[in-house]
Formats: structure tokens, C-alpha cells, sequence
């Protein structure tokens, strides 16, 4: 049941021909964008709505509604549209393509999302890292201004529109939409309080819809092809086509584009050449990026790759980031290295996720050495207890989810290393370090 | 260190290692090309809204120093040279400068090798990876600069290209699917002054599995006048 | 209005509230670090977690708005284990060496621990150590107290005007500083101690001194600008230990003034006149209370009461006056001034040499026009006032005078006098205003055309409708706190036939002896050689080296007297320690004085002093409030003459080293070497 090639949007994946607005055309990427912008605002959402579409950043929440939330009507202010291009979740590298190999199925996307939004501006927040893609995209923007896609009376729609590309510096924190917004404004990352909400006050105090690249990219096709086509994909409340990033042991890491709900075992076999020394070789997998939490492979041999399924098993889809772990492989270590990557990442606004990243990750080093009490294990799971749902933005539970997982489903691991540790150095109470006074 | 931390974390930008001992130079003016950057850039705001071009300016700093010294860092000077062109106070440019991990608040070499050492490039070989920047680069860990100022070595965070791990970035490019002897090859060719180009260091096709895309074969072309749109049917 | 209900009461709070707002109208307390009413809210500290019906995690009741129906609970197991997570939080990364931290015992974080803390910590990882830093004389920084709240970043942005200090760095390494090294520039910068939650900004000179607990705690005035903020004087036995300020929205809020605040403290016990002194055979001997009031009396023998006269200073405490002035009146003189620096103040009328508007006011203000001041210097405390309205917008500002830095957006209208004829467009600013306002600075006067600026002034504000029933948007700005209660009791040349003489007619050997009550602020070598002075006041500075006779007096924080601030409001300051030895209230040394010179007073308690002030003004009967005056009488101070063009002077840049208490105090020489390094004032500055 795989999808067919037909069915693909993301039909310049891999690069293999040039990402120009020639070659888009080719494509079909702007093929009557000013009729779709006819069709009016409401039509747009409501097929947006009809799509399924929920958004590819990893939250999930349903684009349509989202779109609905801006003003009808401005009071004076602007709109805008912020495409949040800052991927940086470990485990993702799909906007990556997007941005460098078919930066116009974007570029359309902005303008008609934009003119959905009653916006007028766009700006493409692009991680600091991404430079080669940022330039790509930039020379796809210029073009279709050349072409008179962008500008004034964009791709002959009557919609004036303009688009700007904005580069981030190396703040995972800058992928949460208002400190993305704080960001693009010229301040430190640093999640907003909410409410009030983007939708009513957002870029420079205006109204503002942050969506992900993904999401953004496939509202042409979807409006094109319309939104039952779209939702035809994957099962209910989980319809379309994702771009999935499989990595790890694997034995053809790949990104590749398929349907939404596609078994987990046959997206790693059929498309990046199955678990390296086969299924039965599988120890788990992360599904959606490092924030969502590892299914042990009992979970893996039949799970399905949507929204509902992963959440069933209290992971998620994410951004479809999907991690995998053979047997080889020390999960305590990989756990450690997110704990380690979280508080890198932590912007240090809210005190449970300053303070709490750095015990976690000073725990999970212990951990990965065994140099620990077993009842430190509980101690663990309760300091991440603490960190989640008491900050501002949702990276401190990101960040201890994966320690979380971890504990669920290898907990005997963990004590085993433990009591290995100590049959290692003999009497425990001179291996735990002195209480920090 | 017992707890994993490595020299890179943590010291990103402290105060006293930004201006201790490094000689942070004692002005900095823009100079033409950046000058020229600034004002393209500056136009992508809204009147009043021109701080929003901080980390952009800060990148031309960068930039700039790499031109002139060969070292890409943001001296303390550079900082109040983007602020006084934003109309920032000083402090919020230092903020800025500090907050964000690409600004280097301190002198690098030539050729900043950024290794990613978060868990898919980890789980693919990135131990090998920074074992290779080592020995080819002479570094002895993360934070360390060759004492021919030729190379930086700095572990970074995952740089999204998880399916192509693991990689380094080489200031500005990414070099990818490595493994300890193509890292090699990588660094001695920058030693001897060639950028290979970036990308896949196997010839591998982008993010498309090894051996060439097993999905989209055949991409479907439209004959853009003929093709059935959404928009047109309506007309 | 929302109706909320806190933990089953039910309170009305308006919308756009606060659920904290909502919280202690129902009288829950909520514990916060971050929080505090004055600044902008940043919700990072978490510790002021809530439970809210219907919303599935904790809120921090800080920044979450009220709506109506809500139902919130502050004791629940949510809020409670939120706070307890929040407090192991803090703790893990915090040095918990309260036994040597300044803030124990008034410290907000050992407070909550206490209430939300463990008996022991879980944490057995190393902890984090932050890097000292320097942030000049007056706040002393221990960071690796901190806990990262970033008030004092939103002190110093926000109230004080100085976006100095940043959070560089992120994560657990974010720290709060200046990133490079430098001192505060603000005149407000005590108040970080106060804002601060923990021990990680606390008091330099205060450091290691004492306990909180073991001080004696006095309310009282600052005088020593003429703002008049409230201030607690906390004293050990016979020592002042520190200044804080009290709220008092209608005058300081909660903010006190760097030289209000730190200069009392070390200046009490330097220099100090604490004996009187006699001049012997040309040179100054101590002397017995008896010995100098006979001193006194000798000289006056004879000398006829026109060739008497008395300066009043500008820290002077109105009971002193009133009793120097009916002992002059007494002694057959009308030769009294309180204006040490020759201001032309036209005393006859108050609203002539008041702020009228009051500090609060200035927030209802809607333009303002500062002529020849700089209240950042001369009133750091009412310049946070305008800054804070600046900040609200719709508030242009026009300068005449020096272009300093305000901490606000100005517009510069012109260097000297003639600009107040000739305003250009801010003209048309001010007659559009509704609530226009002016502040003339005390020392716009001090020039030979000064008379002329006040009559310009004023016919200016009343020609742009700053004069109205209900609204008076005149202000003279004085510079400390006993200058205007001097004035409202007439400590003035007297008028009548002949009149009486000024200082400068008193200087110019008009008289054979000058009394001088705590006056140093004028060209004390112009005094004539064979004057007789009597120097009455605390600090050995200018005057005292001059001096015949040296009574010694009491500063202001070691009597019960009363002060009117630049406002005009009367206010009383308490005693909180005694003066230092033989020194005594400086309106009993009078009363002592008038018994020997044969012209008793007729008061010898407080109450009668204080009688007799209502009696001489009715202002002093109403203390501490301040009706609000409008004005519809509309007649002029005069004109005075020609107006000059010469530019207004600069108010002295050193703001700290002011005044006999201001130079008496090593902190605020301290501060002067650091700010001033061009000037390189010496700590002597004598």
C-alpha cells in the first residue's frame, strides 16, 4: 500500500533535479496559484480543514483551525505569516530537503497561506546551520520575485506579498513559536508567556501564525489536488503524506515521503533496507524525535506511524524522526547524550528546566556508568516529574520525556548497570560523591 | 571530567573567557562588502523594527573578521558596533551574542570543525569521527585550537542531517556519512587548503538511501499547460 | 470586573488582572521571586504556580489573566508540589551559605524554603559556581546566589533607565551582569539590594555589619534631597546601620535616592561636630555648652539687632528655623536668608516656589517643559517618576538647559533664558497638552537675571494652561529637603522699613554677627574678618573652620523635626539615634540660647515648638498629606528685569558628593572617584 510516486509532493526529495523555478514548473509547483487565491480566504481554510492537514512541527495541531484563529479583519495592524524552519530536534532533517531541493513548493505555500492569514509579509526563520539551504532558498525567493510570483500583485493574485528569509544563530529553543517570534524581533530566545497568543499578539505585536516548513509546503498540492485527496492518505484524524527521516541502525538511512499511518516496520524495511542485522536485532526505536519517548521493539513490530497510534503507546509521532536502536546499542548512553543535548539547549528562563536539565543530565552520566543507587532511579523519574508542566514552553517536557521512556521500558538495564557498577568497585557508599554543600 | 561535560559546553561566551586571555582588538568599523550586506539586510524590517536585524549583523561581524584576521569570532567591539548601528543598548547585543551558540565570543582557527555528537550521529560513528578530528587535526578535545591556529575543534548539537550521520560542519558546509578515514581525507585536504565540496563524502545521492533513490524514479512531470489545476478549472 | 473565586472566597478584580492580583484580594499570599508589582512581569520563576479549574497544568498566577468564573486554588496538592518542585529547584544550584550572607533573616528564598523546602537536599551532583562581579561601590555581588529572577535587569531597564544589566549566556549558565565589567551608572542603584530576593546583590558598605534582627527600626524623612522620601533608619545602639526607603506612592513609591540611602550611614560618624567650640586667642578651643552661649552673649552686647543676621542651610528642620527666626525677630533683626545660593524665589505666594503638580501628579501630566534642571541629578526618585510616564507614552518632553542623559527622549529647545520666550513648535505641544506641565530648576534662578526667569516661567505656563482651576502645572524643583519649609516660614530679609538684609548684603559687612544654622553652601571666605559667626550644625565642613562659636547639632535622622519637601508637603522625620555627645536638637540649642540672651522663647517642648510653626504657617498643621491645588489666580511672581541668554548652568555632575552629609561620607566619595574619574575628587574634599 505504499504511495505511489503520483501521490508524492515532495516530488525533488533527494535533489535529483535542479530546485529552479523552471524545474518547479516542471513539477507542477505554481500551477495556478492565482486561481486557488480566487477562490477566496474561506474556501482556503476550509479546505485546509477538510485536508486533515495537522501540523508537521510536531505538535500536530490541525492547520485549518490554527489558520482560523487570525483576525478576519485587521485593526489597524498587520498580519503575518512566520514559517518556523529552525529544525533542530534531533532526529529531523526533512525541512533540510525541503529548503534545498524544492524551496518553491515553500515559496508557493507562503504566499497562499499568507493570503489566507490576510498577511502581507512572510518571514522564513531558518536555522543558523542551514546556510547552504538558506541560500538556496534566497536565490528561489529572488527568482520568483524575478518571475512576479512575489511582490506586488504576487503571481498575478492581486495579493501584494513579500518574503524574507531570516537566519537563526543556534538556539534549539528557537523552534517554540514566540521564541522563534522573540527571536526574529532580536531578542534572546526566550519563550513568551502565553496568553496572549501569537494569533492575537505575535511578530513586532501583530497577529501571527507561526507553522512548520512542512506544513506550509504542502498547501498547494493540497489545494490543488483538494483536500479529500490529501485526507484519502493515512487514517482518520491522522490523514496525508509525511516526510519520515529513518536513521540510526539502519541499514540505508533516508528520508522519504509516505503515507501517514504506514506501519513502522515496513517504513525502516521498505524504504531504508530493514534493521541492520534484521528485525530481530532491533532493541527500539525513537519515533518522532528525540523528544518523544523509545518504543521497545515489542511495540515496534506493529505499531503505525500516526498522531494516534504512537500516542497509544505515550510517544508520538513528532516530527517523524525516527530513531532507530539495534541491540548493540547502549540505550542508557543514547538517553544520556538527549539528557546531555536538553540542557544544552535549555534557555534558562524558567527554573525547573534551568536547574532540572542539568541534574537530569549529571544523573543520566551516572547512569550511564552505573555508578549510582538503585533508588536513585526513582529519584530520576521524579526530578523529571517535577520538570514537566511547570515552565513556560514545552522543551522542559521534551527534554525529559526520552529519560522517561527510558526508565519505563529499561529500568532492569538501568539496575543492572548498577550492580555491575558495584560488583566493579566493591563497596558503594565511597563511589557516590559527596553531597554538594 | 567525571560528569561527561566537555570544554565546549558551558564555556560558550563567559564573560571572563570573552575578553581573558585572547587580545580582543581595540575597535571595529564595517568595512565595504559589510556595509553593503547591512543594507540589504535592513531592508527586510519594518520601520522602527530594525533590532530584529541583530543576528544578522552579528554574522557580518563574524564574517568580517574572518576576512581580516582569518578568524570568524565576534569581538566585544563588534558587538557595540551592531548595537550602536541598531540603536540597541550594548547589553542586549552581549545577550544576543551569548545566547546564541554560532557567535563565537572568542577567537577560532582557519577551519572551525563542528563535530555532532547528539545521539543519531552518535549511534552511527560520531565517537570516530572526533577520534579523526584529533588525530588529523592535532586538537586535544572539544574547545581546543591547533597550535598552527589552523583548526577549532567544538562539538555541536544535532545539526539536521540525521540521515547522513554521522557529520561535521566545516564552518559554513556540511561533510557527511563519515567515518574515521574520510574524516581524515576531509582534514588534510583543508590542511592543505581545498574545501572538498560539501555533502555526502560516500556519493551518496543526498538523503536518498544508499545505492540511489528506491522512491521517486520516475518524478512526475507536468506539461504545465496542459495540466489540470485546481485554479484554472474554476475559471 | 471578573468575578474569581481563590480557595472558595470570592473576590471581584478587574479585567485584565493578574490571578495573583485575584489572590491577594482574597488575602492568599502567593510566594514569587520574579514577580514584583513595579515591574514588567516575567513569569520565570515559577514559584507562584497555581491550580486553575479546568486547566490541565499548573499556571504561574503571575502572568495569567483573570476570567470570570475562574476558580483558583492556591493550596491544592498541584500548586503545592509545583512550588515544593520549583523550591528543590533553586536550591539545588544555591550555595545555601546563609550564615555568611547579608540577606539572612531577610531573605525572600530562606522565607519560602522554609515553608516549601526539604529537610534535606537530593541533590548530590556538583553544584555551579558563578564568577564574581563588579558593579561599583554600592552593590555588592555574591552571583552564585542568584537565581536567575532578573529583577534588578528590569530595575535598572525599566525604572531606572540604564539598560546596563543582561542575562548573557543561556541555559545554566545564563548569569546576570554587565558582561563587561563596569559600575552601575544610576543613582538608583540601592534599590537592586531591596528588589534583589536573595543574598546575590546585597549592600557593600552594609556587608557583613549585622543581623536584621538585631536593629532598632525608625520611620522617618529623607531630606537630603527635596523629594522627602519616606525612608526606615535601622540602627544598633547609638549607630545608624543603614537607610532603607518606605513605600509611599505618593511621594518615592518604593525607590530611595543612592545619597539618601548610603550617605547617612558612614557620614555619622565623620567629621561630626559633637562639642561646642569657642575661638580663643584665634584658635578654636572645646568648650562647655555655658561657655560658648556666653561667648555669644558677650559679643552681642551692644551690637544693635540690625547689624544681626541668620542663614539658614538647606537640610535645616523647620522647628530650628521658627526658633531662629523669633530669636532674631527678638533680638531686633530682620536679617535672615535661607537661600544660600542667591536664588531669586519669590517667597510671597506659595505656589511660587513649589511643585505644585506633586511627583504623583506628574504621571497625569500629558507634556512637560524642564527648564534649567536636570532632576536626575538633583531628584533621582521624581525622575523615575517622569521616566515612568514617559514610558506610558503620549508624553513629549521638552528641555531647556544642559542636554544631559534623562533616561528618557527629549526634545532640545535651547541652551539658556531666551528659549522660554521662543519654544518653536513644543508650543503648540503645550497648548494642545490638557494637563501641561513645567519644572524650573532651583538653581535656573541662581543668576543675576533669575528674577526675570521665574516672572518668564510663569507667565509662560500660564499662557500655555498650565494655571487652571484643578490643575497647576508650575513646579520649581528644589534640591533638598529644608529648603522649602524655610521658606514657608520666612526665613527671608523681612520686610518693613529698611527692610532686612540678604546674604549677600550680610556678606558684604552688613553685619557684625552672622548666625549660621547648618549653612555651608555658599563662599564662606567672603565672610568679612571681623564678622562674628556663630556656626550652629553637625558637620565640621566649610562654615565650622570659620566659626567664633560651634554649637553643635543633630543631622536629621537624630531629632524629631519636620520638613517640607519640594512639593510642600510636610512631613516629619523621627529620631533614631541620639546626636554624638555633646550635640543636642538644634531648636532646643536655640531655646538655650534665647534663655541667656535675655529674650526667652516662649516654647520649651516639642508640642509648643510645634504649635508655634501652625501658628507662623497653618501648612504646618496638615503633615504627610497634600491637597492637590489647582489655581485660578493667575498674578504673576513679577517681572524682574531683563532676561540674559546665557545658558543655564549644568547641575554639578557629581551627584553623590552634595552637601555637608554628602561629603562627609567616604561611600560617596568612593562613588565620585568611580564615576568622576576626570574630576578625581579626594575623600577629604574639604
Amino acid at each position: 500500500m505504499a504511495l505511489s510516486d503520483k501521490d508524492r509532493i515532495f516530488t525533488n526529495l533527494y535533489g535529483v533535479e535542479p530546485w529552479n523555478l523552471q524545474a518547479a514548473r516542471r513539477r507542477g509547483n505554481w500551477d495556478g496559484t492565482a486561481g486557488i487565491i480566487g477562490k477566496g480566504r474561506d474556501w482556503i481554510i476550509e479546505e485546509m480543514k477538510a485536508s486533515g492537514l495537522r501540523g508537521r512541527g510536531g505538535a500536530g495541531f490541525p492547520t485549518g483551525m490554527k489558520w482560523s484563529f487570525m483576525p478576519k479583519t485587521s485593526d489597524g495592524r498587520p498580519s503575518y505569516l512566520v514559517i518556523n524552519s529552525d529544525e533542530s530536534e534531533p532526529g529531523t532533517c526533512k525541512d533540510r530537503d525541503i529548503l534545498r531541493h524544492d524551496p518553491h513548493t515553500l515559496i508557493e505555500g507562503a504566499l497562499i497561506a499568507s493570503f489566507a492569514m490576510n498577511a502581507h509579509a512572510c518571514y522564513i526563520y531558518v536555522r543558523g546551520e542551514y546556510y547552504n539551504e538558506a541560500a538556496v532558498l534566497q536565490a528561489a525567493i529572488d527568482e520568483a520575485y524575478e518571475a512576479g510570483l512575489l511582490g506586488a500583485n504576487a503571481a498575478g493574485s492581486g495579493w501584494d506579498f513579500d518574503l524574507y528569509v531570516h537566519r537563526g544563530a543556534g538556539a534549539y529553543i528557537c523552534g517554540e513559536e514566540t521564541a522563534l517570534i522573540e527571536s526574529l524581533e532580536g531578542k534572546k530566545g526566550m519563550p513568551r508567556l502565553k496568553p496572549p497568543f501569537p494569533a492575537a499578539v505575535g511578530l513586532y505585536g501583530c497577529p501571527t501564525t507561526v507553522n512548520n516548513v512542512e506544513t506550509i509546503a504542502v498547501v498547494p498540492t493540497i489545494l490543488r489536488r483538494g483536500g479529500a485527496w490529501f485526507a484519502g492518505f493515512g487514517r482518520p484524524k491522522n490523514s496525508g503524506t509525511k516526510i519520515f527521516c529513518i536513521q540510526g541502525h539502519v541499514n540505508k538511512p533516508c528520508n522519504v515521503e509516505e503515507e501517514m499511518s504506514i506501519p513502522m516496520r515496513e517504513l525502516i524495511e521498505r524504504h531504508a533496507g530493514g534493521v541492520r542485522g534484521g528485525w530481530d536485532n532491533l532493541l527500539c526505536v525513537i519515533p518522532g524525535g528525540s523528544s518523544t519517548p523509545l518504543l521497545p521493539k515489542s511495540v515496534c513490530d506493529d505499531v503505525l506511524m500516526d498522531f494516534d497510534a504512537l500516542r497509544e503507546h505515550k510517544s508520538g509521532l513528532g516530527t517523524a524522526g525516527v530513531i532507530v536502536m539495534d541491540k548493540s546499542t547502549d540505550v542508557i548512553k543514547a538517553i544520556a547524550r538527549l539528557a546531555q543535548f536538553y540542557k544544552h539547549e535549555s534557555c534558562g528562563q524558567c527554573t525547573p528546566c534551568r536547574e532540572g536539565m542539568g541534574w537530569q543530565k549529571r544523573m543520566m552520566d551516572r547512569m550511564v556508568e552505573g555508578r549510582a543507587e538503585i533508588e536513585e532511579i526513582d529519584l530520576l523519574e521524579s526530578i523529571t516529574r517535577r520538570i514537566e508542566g511547570h515552565t513556560i514552553c514545552a522543551l522542559a517536557d521534551g527534554g525529559v520525556w526520552p529519560v522517561q521512556g527510558l526508565i519505563r521500558h529499561f529500568r532492569p538495564l538501568m539496575e543492572e548497570r548498577i550492580a555491575q557498577y558495584k560488583q566493579r568497585h566493591g563497596d558503594p557508599e565511597k563511589t557516590l560523591p559527596m553531597a554538594a554543600e | 571530567m567525571s560528569n561527561g561535560e566537555t570544554a565546549a559546553h558551558g564555556e560558550h561566551g563567559a564573560p571572563g573567557d570573552a575578553h581573558g586571555a585572547h587580545a580582543e582588538p581595540a575597535s571595529f568599523s564595517f568595512d565595504e562588502a559589510s556595509e553593503a550586506q547591512i543594507a540589504t539586510i535592513l531592508k527586510r524590517y519594518p520601520a522602527g523594527k530594525q533590532a530584529s536585524a541583530v543576528i544578522p549583523l552579528l554574522y557580518v561581524v563574524q564574517k568580517q573578521m574572518g576576512r581580516q584576521t582569518g578568524s570568524t569570532w565576534v569581538p566585544r567591539v563588534g558587538m557595540d558596533a551592531v548595537a550602536e548601528r541598531l540603536g540597541m543598548a550594548p547589553i542586549r547585543v552581549y545577550e544576543v551574542a551569548t545566547f546564541y551558540f554560532m557567535f563565537n565570543t572568542k577567537p577560532v582557527g582557519r577551519y572551525h570543525l563542528q563535530v555532532c555528537g547528539t545521539t543519531p550521529c552518535w549511534l552511527r560513528g560520531s565517537d570516530e569521527v572526533l577520534r579523526a578530528c584529533k588525530d588529523a587535526g592535532k586538537l586535544k578535545g572539544y574547545g581546543d585550537t591547533s597550535e598552527d591556529e589552523l583548526f577549532t575543534l567544538s562539538e555541536v548539537e544535532c545539526m539536521g542531517a540525521c540521515v547522513n550521520a554521522p557529520m561535521i560542519a566545516v564552518d559554513d558546509d556540511y561533510y557527511e556519512d563519515l567515518d574515521y578515514d574520510r574524516t581524515v581525507r576531509l582534514i588534510e585536504s583543508l590542511r592543505r587548503g581545498v574545501r572538498p565540496p560539501p555533502g555526502s563524502t560516500t556519493g551518496r545521492q543526498t538523503s536518498a538511501p544508499e545505492g540511489g533513490p528506491l522512491v521517486l524514479t520516475e518524478i512526475p512531470h507536468y506539461d504545465v499547460a496542459a495540466a489540470p489545476a485546481a485554479g484554472k478549472a474554476e475559471e | 470586573m471578573a468575578k474569581v473565586t481563590v480557595d472558595g472566597i470570592e473576590v471581584e478584580v478587574p479585567n485584565g488582572s493578574s490571578v495573583i492580583q485575584a489572590c491577594e484580594a482574597a488575602g492568599k499570599e502567593i510566594p514569587r521571586f520574579c514577580y514584583h508589582e513595579r515591574l514588567s512581569v516575567a513569569g520565570n520563576c515559577r514559584m507562584c504556580l497555581v491550580e486553575v479549574e479546568k486547566v490541565p497544568k499548573p499556571v504561574s498566577s503571575c502572568s495569567y489573566p483573570v476570567a470570570d468564573g475562574m476558580v483558583v486554588k492556591t493550596d491544592s496538592p498541584m500548586a503545592r508540589n509545583g512550588r515544593r518542585g520549583v523550591m528543590e529547584f533553586l536550591l539545588i544550584n544555591h550555595p545555601l551559605d546563609c550564615p555568611i550572607c547579608d540577606q539572612g533573616g531577610e531573605c525572600d528564598l530562606q522565607d519560602e524554603a522554609v515553608a516549601y523546602g526539604a529537610d534535606h537536599s537530593r541533590y548530590m551532583e556538583e553544584k555551579r559556581a558563578v564568577k564574581e562581579k563588579h558593579w561599583g561601590p554600592l552593590v555588592k555581588t555574591v552571583m552564585t546566589r542568584c537565581i536567575q529572577c532578573t529583577r534588578c535587569i528590569r530595575f535598572a531597564t525599566e525604572i531606572a533607565g540604564v539598560p546596563e544589566l543582561g542575562a548573557t549566556n543561556r541555559g545554566e549558565n545564563m548569569e546576570v551582569g554587565t558582561y563587561v565589567e563596569k559600575a552601575l551608572t544610576t543613582e538608583l542603584s540601592g534599590n537592586l539590594i531591596d528588589l534583589c530576593p536573595v543574598g546575590a546583590l546585597t549592600s557593600r558598605p552594609y556587608a557583613f555589619v549585622t543581623r536584621p534582627w538585631e536593629l532598632r527600626k525608625t520611620d522617618s524623612v529623607d531630606v537630603l534631597d527635596a523629594v522627602g522620601a519616606s525612608i526606615r533608619v535601622d540602627a544598633r545602639g547609638p549607630e545608624i546601620l543603614r537607610v532603607l526607603p518606605r513605600t509611599n506612592e505618593a511621594v518615592n513609591e518604593e525607590w530611595l535616592a543612592d545619597r539618601s540611602r548610603f550617605a547617612p550611614v558612614d557620614a555619622q560618624k565623620r567629621r561630626r561636630l559633637d562639642r561646642p567650640w569657642v575661638k580663643r586667642d584665634g584658635a578654636l578651643k572645646q568648650a562647655e555648652w555655658v561657655d560658648a552661649f556666653k561667648a555669644i552673649a558677650d559679643r552681642l552686647k551692644g551690637v544693635s539687632g540690625e547689624r544681626i543676621g541668620a542663614v539658614a542651610g538647606d537640610l535645616v528642620d523647620a522647628e530650628s528655623v521658627v526658633a531662629l527666626k523669633d530669636l532674631m525677630t527678638a533680638l531686633g533683626s530682620a536679617n535672615l536668608d535661607c537661600r544660600q545660593d542667591g536664588a531669586a524665589i519669590n517667597p510671597v505666594r506659595r505656589e511660587f516656589y513649589t511643585f505644585n503638580t506633586t511627583i504623583a501628579g506628574i504621571e497625569e501630566a500629558d507634556a512637560l517643559l524642564i527648564i534649567g534642571s536636570n532632576p536626575r541629578l538633583e531628584a533621582p526618585v521624581l525622575n523615575a517618576r517622569i521616566r515612568k510616564r514617559s514610558l506610558l507614552g503620549k508624553f513629549p518632553i521638552g528641555v531647556i538647559g544642559e542636554k544631559a542623559d534623562l533616561t528618557y527622549g527629549y526634545t532640545h529647545l535651547g541652551d539658556g533664558p531666551g528659549a522660554i520666550g521662543n519654544l518653536g513648535d513644543f508650543a503648540e505641544v503645550l497648548s494642545k497638552a490638557e494637563r501641561p506641565m513645567l519644572i524650573l530648576g532651583r538653581g535656573a534662578l541662581a543668576r543675576p537675571d533669575g528674577a526675570a526667569i521665574l516672572g518668564a516661567t510663569w507667565r509662560l505656563a500660564e499662557s500655555s494652561g498650565m494655571l487652571e482651576e484643578g490643575w497647576n502645572g508650575f513646579n520649581l524643583l528644589h534640591r533638598f529637603g529644608g529648603q522649602v519649609g524655610a521658606l514657608d516660614l520666612g526665613f527671608v530679609p523681612g520686610a518693613g522699613p529698611g527692610g532686612g538684609k540678604d546674604l549677600a548684603d550680610m556678606l558684604d559687612g552688613g553685619v557684625d554677627v552672622l548666625w549660621l544654622l547648618g549653612a555651608d553652601e555658599f563662599d564662606v571666605s567672603r565672610i568679612p574678618a571681623g564678622t562674628f559667626v556663630i556656626y550652629q550644625g553637625h558637620h565640621g565642613d566649610r562654615a565650622a573652620a570659620r566659626a567664633d562659636v560651634i554649637l553643635p547639632g543633630a543631622t536629621y535622622l537624630e531629632k524629631d523635626a519636620t520638613y517640607v519637601n519640594t512639593e510642600g508637603r510636610v512631613q516629619r522625620g523621627r529620631l533614631a539615634v541620639h546626636p554624638p555627645g555633646e550635640a543636642r536638637e538644634d531648636w532646643r540649642i536655640i531655646r538655650a540660647a534665647s534663655e541667656l540672651l535675655g529674650h526667652k522663647l516662649s516654647y520649651d517642648d516639642l508640642a509648643g515648638v510645634r504649635r508655634r510653626l501652625a501658628a507662623v504657617n497653618p501648612v504646618f498643621g496638615t503633615v504627610a498629606t497634600l491637597a492637590r491645588r489647582g489655581w485660578a489666580d493667575t498674578a504673576a511672581p513679577g517681572n524682574g528685569g531683563a532676561l540674559d541668554d546665557t545658558p543655564f548652568a549644568p547641575t554639578p555632575a557629581n551627584y553623590w558628593q552634595v552637601g555637608t552629609i554628602g561629603r562627609a561620607s567616604p561611600t560617596m566619595a568612593e562613588c565620585a572617584a568611580t564615576y568622576l574619574p576626570a574630576a578625581a575628587p579626594s575623600l577629604a574634599a574639604e
